[in-house]
């Protein structure tokens, strides 16, 4: 009997459902736990901003939406499983500034034409860190060292063709010295470069100035520039590339929420709206002040428009730097 | 040093929801860390999602309860199958089985708990009284030291082989060939990739040792099915009975495993699992017995044992004081530690004093009751043995292919472990041992890196490898230890050559 009644009960609710399917799938959306796919590894910055925002997001949904790391391969990994799933809106992913730059190594053929941008995360800035027990207390001073004596200072802190590697090769470049006049150590991300550092392995390390904020608050590293247009909120003592050495370079990464592409329209403006009332909330302030982060907002049609220049300057750069092979 | 601080402290960690919370989170750390396949670190990544709606104190004693269980645990299914739970364990696998089967199971359950006991309780004396100074001295090892260090490792695989050294240095290169796989870590050059993207990253490694350990033995066992059990089939009687004696005999070996161990976790980049490997080959190098090292040498269970827990706590002194991790489980909690408005520095023990002692006091707190909740789970776990094999190895094998799967959420990794069970079984069949092939793969990356990094550092003049002090030290040791080992074994050529 009371098999009957649940079974009555399943096929009757299927019916319903099935009808209007195609309808009530995009109405109801969510109406199951998203999926937030990281290229990048737990603890890091990338995965930082995208729990905070997956906490956010549940709440302002009341949906549940899960981290998932998918790392490894350079980003490739994490990126191809982004623009590889079903475009259903129920996996969404942080697509990072190296969107704009594997390709041009040749590591995959993804591009930002590969997905469907939501809502810009935050831009990072980079700066350029030494030992606190560098002799240079000037960005002058490490260019000019640089200059005269191409290949003896060495720079670390990501792997190679990375985005630091490209800030301090276009520094370099900007200035008329050699891209590779300060070689570069590749190492596992910022914070094993900046050990390094502190350890007296290397002697430059241009990741982003947030990333060595904990060693810059102990007295470790010093920060000589930030290369961005205008001095960085958090850093306000630090100054830009144009005051220190008069160089018009600006290097910024950026990580933002993008979709697989040909997700419906209507969830993609869904996200980025309730993505820009997050980010305009106090608690997501809050997190960005804890690790140096500013807060930085593109809505979707303006990220699609930013990660297509990134991508081009940095296309500029590896062909300059000769590790372009595309 | 005790003063109202500490007593808030005390206070935050002993409230009754803390309380709770650190229950659940040792259930949940015994249970992921007795699954083969399922990591410490693993444990951790899945906690970080649920820490976020608590509050500091009881997040940080929910991950340290659950690491320290999950350490522990991770001998559970080696003393019973034979089968690692966690990397940490691999290293005295054999060691631990053989005693089941000899009828010493409560006795090897015994060593791995007291001394993951000790271990961590050790480990969090170093953390509490010089953690600002050990960090300041493991922060200035760069490439090359860690070159040396690595070499050094690598010659203790030669301790590792059990009996044949032509079989033992067959399974190192296996394991030296597997970390190639992948993108070269410098230029990003694929090799043995075939084209395939799956392979970029390199073999993954949880599925590998869930492979090569699990899978194989769940092989052996099937293949052995209609023959009568091996294992010697009781419940666990007392657990503590001999371990005092036990201890009192090694009582070196147990202090040189956690200084070993702590050490070892303190360095950025090496954990419990590399802790238990260096302590297990250093107590086999300075042993009186060493061949009964792999055949189930209560020495052998000593010094892993006393080392891998006391890594855990190691770990956390950099990852506190520079924010820089020590092992994968601290590269996790850094970013937990920020959440929650706990900034990593030299300045956290003065600008975050409750919550730091909080944390200490959660160490100390984490292994003392790791004894009655590991001997708890110890005597359920004995009925492990009374399930028939034919049931029980089906289980076993889907856990590992969960774990397998769940690193990287990756399909392909199921069937890495599936080849490399097969591939370990093929060993194991032609008597070639399988523990060096996981230490060849845990330290090839390694060296490999630290080498190649440290020769663009200095433009290729390999002299200058010796160039820094402490890396000068390290490889005067190195070569002191290979000329030894020379020495020992032309003494007995030459020995052989008199006789006959």
């Amino acid at each position: 009997m009371k098999r009957r009644t649940f079974l009555g009960g399943t096929v009757a609710a299927s019916t319903v459902v099935a009808a209007p399917a195609v309808v009530s799938a995009q109405a109801a959306w969510p109406n199951r736990p998203v999926q937030v796919i990281v290229p990048w590894g737990a603890g890091g910055g990338t995965d930082y901003h995208a729990r905070t925002m997956a906490t956010l997001l549940e709440r302002e949904f009341r949906n549940p939406f899960t981290v998932v790391q998918r790392t490894g391969g350079s980003g490739v990994v994490g990126h191809s499983a982004i623009a590889e799933a079903a475009p259903d809106g129920y996996t969404i992913g942080t697509v990072t500034v190296e969107i704009g730059m594997m390709h041009w190594a040749g590591l995959t053929k993804l591009t930002v034409a590969d997905y469907a941008p939501i809502s810009l995360l935050n831009l990072i800035p980079a700066g350029v860190q030494v030992a606190a027990n560098s002799p240079w207390r000037t960005l002058k001073d490490m260019v000019d060292a640089v200059r005269a004596n191409p290949g003896r200072h060495k720079s670390s802190g990501t792997g190679q063709g990375g985005i630091w590697h490209l800030a301090i090769a276009g520094l370099l470049n900007s200035m008329q010295i050699r891209p590779d006049a300060a070689p570069w150590v590749p190492s596992e991300g910022a914070a094993s470069g900046l050990q390094d550092l502190v350890a007296g392995g290397v002697d430059i390390v241009p990741c982003a100035i947030a990333e060595a904020s904990t060693l810059l608050r102990a007295g470790r590293v010093r920060s000589l520039a930030v290369m961005t247009a205008s001095r960085v909120p958090a850093f306000p003592d630090v100054p830009t590339v144009k005051e220190a050495v008069g160089s018009d370079w600006t290097c910024e990464s950026f990580l933002s929420l993008m979709a697989p592409k040909g997700t419906p329209a209507d969830v993609v403006a869904r996200l980025d709206a309730a993505v820009k009332k997050i980010m305009e909330g106090p608690e997501w302030k809050q997190a960005m002040d804890a690790r140096g982060f500013g807060v930085n907002y593109m809505g979707a049609g303006q990220l699609q428009a930013f990660a297509t220049r990134s991508n081009e300057a940095f296309g500029g750069v590896m062909r300059a730097l000769g590790i372009a092979r595309t | 040093m005790i003063d109202g601080v500490f007593w808030t402290a005390l206070a935050l960690v002993f409230e009754p929801q803390t309380l709770m919370v650190g229950l659940a989170a040792a259930m949940f750390g015994l249970f992921v860390g007795a699954v083969p396949g399922l990591s410490a670190t693993m444990a951790v990544a899945l906690l970080i999602p649920v820490t976020f709606f608590m509050p500091p104190v009881p997040a940080l004693v929910a991950v340290v309860m659950t690491t320290a269980m999950a350490i522990f645990a991770g001998d559970i299914p080696s003393v019973l199958l034979r089968i690692p739970g966690t990397p940490a364990s691999a290293a005295y696998t054999d060691d631990a089985f053989a005693m089941t089967k000899r009828g010493q199971g409560e006795l090897a359950m015994g060593i791995c708990l007291v001394t993951s006991a000790i271990g961590g309780l050790f480990g969090a004396v170093v953390l509490v009284l010089l953690a600002p100074i050990l960090a300041d001295f493991a922060i200035r090892f760069s490439s090359f030291e860690y070159f040396w260090l690595v070499l050094l490792g690598l010659t203790c695989a030669v301790f590792v082989c059990h009996g044949n050294m032509i079989k033992g240095t067959v399974s190192l290169l296996l394991g030296l060939f597997i970390a190639t796989i992948g993108l070269d870590p410098l230029a990003g050059f694929p090799r043995f990739t075939f084209e395939v993207r799956d392979l970029y990253s390199g073999l993954p490694f949880i599925a590998t040792m869930v492979g090569m350990f699990a899978v194989s033995e769940i092989l052996r066992t099937v293949t052995a099915l209609g023959q009568p059990l091996e294992v010697v089939k009781h419940q666990f009687g007392n657990v503590f009975a001999g371990v005092w004696r036990v201890l009192r005999r090694y009582h070196w070996n147990m202090w040189r495993g956690n200084a070993i161990g702590t050490a070892i976790g303190i360095l950025p980049g090496a954990g419990a699992d590399i802790a238990a490997w260096i302590s297990y080959s250093v107590g086999k190098r300075f042993s009186r017995t060493p061949e009964t090292f792999g055949k189930g040498s209560e020495e052998g269970l000593v010094d892993a044992g006393a080392a891998n827990n006391a890594a855990v706590a190691g770990a956390w002194v950099p990852a506190l004081v520079f924010g820089i991790p020590g092992d994968s489980v601290t590269a996790i909690v850094i970013g937990m530690l920020f959440l929650k408005g706990l900034q990593p520095g030299p300045m956290i023990f003065d600008n975050s004093p409750v919550e730091t002692t909080a944390l200490f006091i959660a160490f100390f707190v984490a292994n003392l009751a790791l004894l009655p909740i590991g001997w708890l789970a110890i005597k359920a776990s004995g009925y492990t043995l009374s399930i028939p094999r034919a049931y029980l190895m089906p289980i076993i094998l889907l856990f590992c292919m969960v774990g397998s799967f769940a690193v990287n959420n990756d399909p392909f990794a199921i069937l890495v472990m599936l080849v490399m069970g097969v591939v370990a079984f093929l060993m194991m069949e032609n008597d070639i041992p399988i523990a060096p092939a996981i230490l060849g793969m845990v330290l090839g990356d390694q060296l490999e890196k630290t080498f190649l990094t440290s020769l663009m550092k200095v433009d290729g003049e390999v002299s200058r490898l010796i160039e820094r002090p402490i890396a000068a030290w390290l490889a005067a040791i190195t070569v002191i230890i290979w000329a030894m080992m020379l020495w020992s074994a032309w003494r007995q050529w030459r020995a052989a050559k008199t006789r006959a």
